[in-house]
């Protein structure tokens, strides 16, 4: 029996939001005055809400690492935002975006979710360009589309190659107005270390002051997680250096329940890994692949002279090239979505025909479309990703052609949410990256900035009242509750233990070792025997940490040494619920592959009898085996059918 | 294509335990960097290193490593984001040095960003200013469409050109004066430039300025030292905007 309850609405989907908005309680100004809320998190998600809400007439208080909230990484969002607005008249409909995304998912999201979510999208464009946000206009003044991510439509708005940060800035400089006016209290490095329960319910969060070092308390009504995506606990990934699972996990340790957690997307243009030495992966747009064609030799001999660097990929014949992605999906092709394209990227490293001195890397060219189109044209089109790609590489890819290794992107799993995008700890709310919604197995492109912002301008500024509307009576929290007390008890004595190691090895280290694992048995193939494997060595790699690790500097002040081993405590359990989570669906699922359900040409099995169902994780306490729960997915309206871009 | 390895290279760093003590320059050697490693990766390994030695390692701020969040900073040999154009430190790439060479690394200098940490400084400072005024009055809901109000493609693209602007803060630590103009004429002009913000255009200029002047930055004498290291090619032009739009609120006062 599950302990879930998902509170979709009742009635026809299309009718369900409007219903449940008329449905749900009001708060009256007065008393909206007198309620506090906290927002962990500035980025689209997190920022936007922070802004609504304080507009509305709540007091927001507002955190993140950063030394300011419009570093959040939404900045780095490059390609665009979705909505369903049908500018172009291509028969674009909020119909089909949802169901774009519903079938993207691979059939692993809410459909009641999914389809709120493409019915707002319009506005967060109308709000957008309010703001000021410069997307790109026709001569005639109108808003430009382009198409993404291998859909039928333009509808993806973009401002050049930098949406994620024009539209940061727009909700932060929302946030900014409510600041100026006093609305917003902003704590800037401050980071989330624990929450705080009282009579279940989250009443506040205990941080730390990341310049000082000090913990402090902080209470309210409401607490709302918007700290983005896990991808870091694969230590290489195309997430900020600072990314972190730590807030979604200290919420999962206080009895939210994390869903989906092996749900993890793969992008498949990445500048490759070089040496050993690299802290850092860097996205080059999907969009490349429109007019790149990706190839990998077709005789060992010159993979091996490749690797070697004994010739170059333009020494390399025509005849002997071998387009991959053509021969094995000829009517998508080269534009095949991100998880099939990576997973044949690394079929053909793993045969041996990597080009790379490491073996794992292949090639991008834009040689035949320089030949069709002109450069004039690709240098219109690409112009500034050629040149990051050479600022970062050093070879000119208008000579030859881009080196692309997949790598860990974004999270679709995160903490489990109801309809109202509350946890299952009353009053705690998780939006934008950090919960599971409305991606299932896989995130189409341009359709997370669109959720942070729904989530936060449409979403949450509504359902949040329906809870808030019976706390008027609540006064403000009291921070020297005994609860407090313990949390901030348990938070130093969880820094301490750690400071106090004491011993030889840097938390970096630590870190890689987890990357390694969680990339070769829990990456882009995944198997019994592996899973088992990486939950053995992940807590062995636990037990080392906890034995070796060495933090210099001072406790109680600022301390980055200190600041990573807190999060890669986190990461290494995180890791560990990401193998089961992994090791439970035996089925082939968006960017989930498991090795032993596939077709007989290799291709992903989804196994819908089995597992058409949201894995919700309890936590039991420290070293329990974490309790599953599934929330079955209700397919009304749409019909489920396997993928296939053959 | 392969990058060559340096083989040695010194390491000359500001060091500064917190903003009350007096800080200094120390001294490291680093071995085997490949040309292909980010100047921040460099750095890493550096920390790597002193901390197997028992030693701290050197605080900078750093985020994203795609030259967006605006987080990383470091003047470098002398240049803020250090010997190469139109980039951020984080997209400095180690080829750019020689074998043997000396690199010194020093903190944003600036009254207005005190310093934290080692190579960490204080730019709240630029927050203040946009809470003054980098904004346009407008809540969530009850917006026209998007497409209501054309702009022309050349606005549009002017407004992005400035709203590019990822607020590092390299134009004060370049700037004699300390000035924040460019920084403040990014945000004045991309939302001048937009019908949106039109309407409270001189307003926002008149307040961020007094915001500016009265957090410690600096005039500005038009030096253009700032449009030369800014990473993200912000024009001086829109310190000329940003001074008719004072001027016009002045007028009207
Ligand atoms: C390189 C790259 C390109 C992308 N391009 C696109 C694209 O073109 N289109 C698209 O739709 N999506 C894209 N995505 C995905 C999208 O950018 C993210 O999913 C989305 O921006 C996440 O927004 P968010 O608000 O949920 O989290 P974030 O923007 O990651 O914000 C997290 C916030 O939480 C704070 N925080 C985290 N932990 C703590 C803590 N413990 N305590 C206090 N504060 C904390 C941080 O400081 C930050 O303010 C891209 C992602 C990457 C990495
Ligand atoms: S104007 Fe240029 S140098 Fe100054 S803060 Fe903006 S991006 Fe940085
Ligand atoms: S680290 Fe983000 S711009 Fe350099």
């Amino acid at each position: 029996m599950t302990v879930l309850n998902s509170k979709i609405p009742a009635g026809p989907l299309a009718e369900k939001w409007s219903k449940h908005k008329a449905a749900i309680k009001v708060v009256s100004p007065a008393n909206k005055r007198k309620l506090d809320i906290i927002v962990v998190g500035t980025g689209l998600a997190g920022g936007s809400a922070a802004a609504s809400l304080a507009e509305m007439g709540y007091n927001v208080k507002a955190f993140c690492y950063q030394d300011s909230g419009r570093r959040a990484h939404s900045i780095a969002a490059q390609g665009g935002i979705n909505a369903a607005k049908n500018y172009q008249n291509d028969n674009d409909s909020i119909y089909r975006l949802f169901y774009d995304t519903i079938k993207g998912g691979d059939y692993r999201a809410r459909e009641a979710n999914v389809y709120r979510l493409a019915e707002v999208s319009g506005d967060i464009i109308d709000q957008c360009v309010a703001q000021g946000v410069p997307f790109a206009r026709e001569y005639g003044g109108t808003l430009s589309n382009r198409s993404f991510g291998g859909v039928l439509v333009s509808r993806t708005f973009y401002a050049r190659g930098q949406t994620g940060q024009q539209l940061l800035l727009g909700c932060y400089a929302s946030m900014n107005r409510m600041i100026g006016q006093g609305k917003i209290e902003m704590h800037e490095r401050n980071e989330m270390l624990d929450l705080v329960i009282v009579d279940g319910k989250a009443r506040g969060i205990i941080t730390r002051n990341l310049v000082t070092g000090e913990i402090e308390r902080h209470g309210a009504h409401a607490v709302v997680i918007a700290t983005g995506g896990y991808g870091n606990v694969f230590f290489l990934s195309t997430n900020a250096m600072g990314c972190n699972g730590g807030a979604a996990w200290q919420a999962y340790k206080n009895g939210a329940f994390f869903g989906n957690p092996c749900f993890v997307q793969i992008h498949p243009t990445c500048i490759p890994v070089h040496g050993e030495q690299q802290s850092k992966l860097t996205l080059m747009s999907e969009s490349l692949r429109n007019d790149g064609r990706v190839w990998t030799p077709k005789k060992k001999e010159d993979a091996i002279k490749l690797q070697k660097g004994e010739m170059g990929p333009n020494d390399i014949a025509d005849e002997d090239r071998d387009f991959y992605l053509e021969r094995r999906y000829p009517s998508y092709g080269n534009l095949v979505p991100r998880d099939v394209a990576s997973r044949a990227a690394k079929e053909r490293c793993d045969a041996g025909f990597g080009v790379n001195a490491e073996g794992k890397a292949v090639y991008l060219d834009f040689k035949y479309s320089i030949e069709r189109l002109g450069q004039d044209v690709i240098e219109a089109r690409y112009g500034n990703l050629f040149q990051m790609y050479e600022k970062i590489t050093d070879v000119d890819p208008y000579k030859e052609p881009m080196q692309i290794y997949p790598a860990i992107h974004y999270s679709m799993g995160g903490t489990w949410v109801d309809y109202n995008l509350m946890t299952t700890v009353p009053g705690l709310y998780a939006i934008g990256e950090a919960n599971f919604s409305d991606h299932g197995g896989n995130r189409l492109g341009a359709s997370a900035l669109m959720q942070g912002l729904a989530d936060g301008y449409f979403v949450l500024p509504y359902t949040i009242g329906d809870y808030l509307a019976d706390e008027i009576q609540t006064p403000r929290i009291d921070l020297n509750h005994p609860e407090f007390d313990k949390k901030e008890k348990a938070v130093n004595e969880r820094l301490q233990r750690l400071y106090n190691v004491k011993g030889s090895k840097s938390v970096d280290s630590f870190h890689k070792r987890l990357g390694n694992i969680m990339w070769d048995y829990v990456g882009m193939a995944r198997n019994e025997e592996g899973l088992k494997y990486a939950i053995a060595e992940i807590a062995k790699i636990k037990e080392d940490f906890y034995n070796d690790v060495r933090i210099p500097g001072d406790f109680d002040a600022m301390n980055i040494e200190l600041e990573k081993a807190g999060r890669v405590a986190d990461f290494l359990e995180l890791g560990d619920l990401m193998a089961r989570d992994a090791l439970n669906r035996n089925e082939s699922c968006g960017g989930h592959y498991r090795e032993e359900s596939v077709t007989e040409e290799g291709e992903a099995k989804r196994d819908d009898d089995n597992f058409t169902y949201v894995s919700a994780w309890e936590y039991k306490g420290e070293n329990q085996e974490p309790v599953l729960h599934k929330e079955d997915l209700v397919f009304e309206t749409v019909e489920l059918t396997q993928r296939s871009y053959k | 294509m392969a990058d060559k390895v340096i083989k040695e290279l010194t390491i000359k760093v500001w060091r500064q335990k917190n903003a009350k003590t007096a800080g200094k320059f120390e001294t490291y050697k680093i071995n085997d960097i490949s040309g292909g490693t980010s100047f921040l990766e460099m750095l890493d390994i550096l920390n790597e290193q002193l901390i197997n030695d028992g030693q701290e390692p050197i605080a900078f701020d750093h985020d994203c490593r795609e030259g967006i969040c605006g987080m990383c900073s470091l003047f470098i040999n002398g240049r803020a984001h250090g010997p190469d154009d139109d980039i951020t430190t984080c997209q400095l790439h180690m080829r750019k040095f020689k074998e043997g060479e000396t690199i010194t690394i020093e903190p944003w200098r600036a009254g207005a960003f005190p310093v934290i940490k080692d190579l960490i400084v204080d730019r709240t400072a630029f927050e203040k200013v946009l809470q003054a005024g980098g904004y346009i009055s407008v809540n969530t809901g009850g917006v026209p469409d998007g497409n209501a109000i054309p702009i022309s493609q050349d606005d549009a693209e002017e407004a992005m050109d400035a709203a590019a602007c990822i607020g590092c803060g390299a134009c004060v630590a370049t700037c004699k004066n300390s000035s924040a103009m460019l920084f403040v004429s990014a945000k004045v002009s991309h939302l001048a430039k937009l019908p949106q913000g039109r309407v409270e255009a001189s307003r926002r200029a008149k307040n961020m300025v007094a915001k500016m002047d009265e957090l410690g930055f600096g005039n500005c004498t038009n030096t253009g030292a700032c449009e030369v290291e800014c990473p993200k090619g912000i024009s001086i032009a829109n310190i000329a905007r940003l001074n008719r739009e004072f001027l016009a609120a002045k007028i009207k006062d």
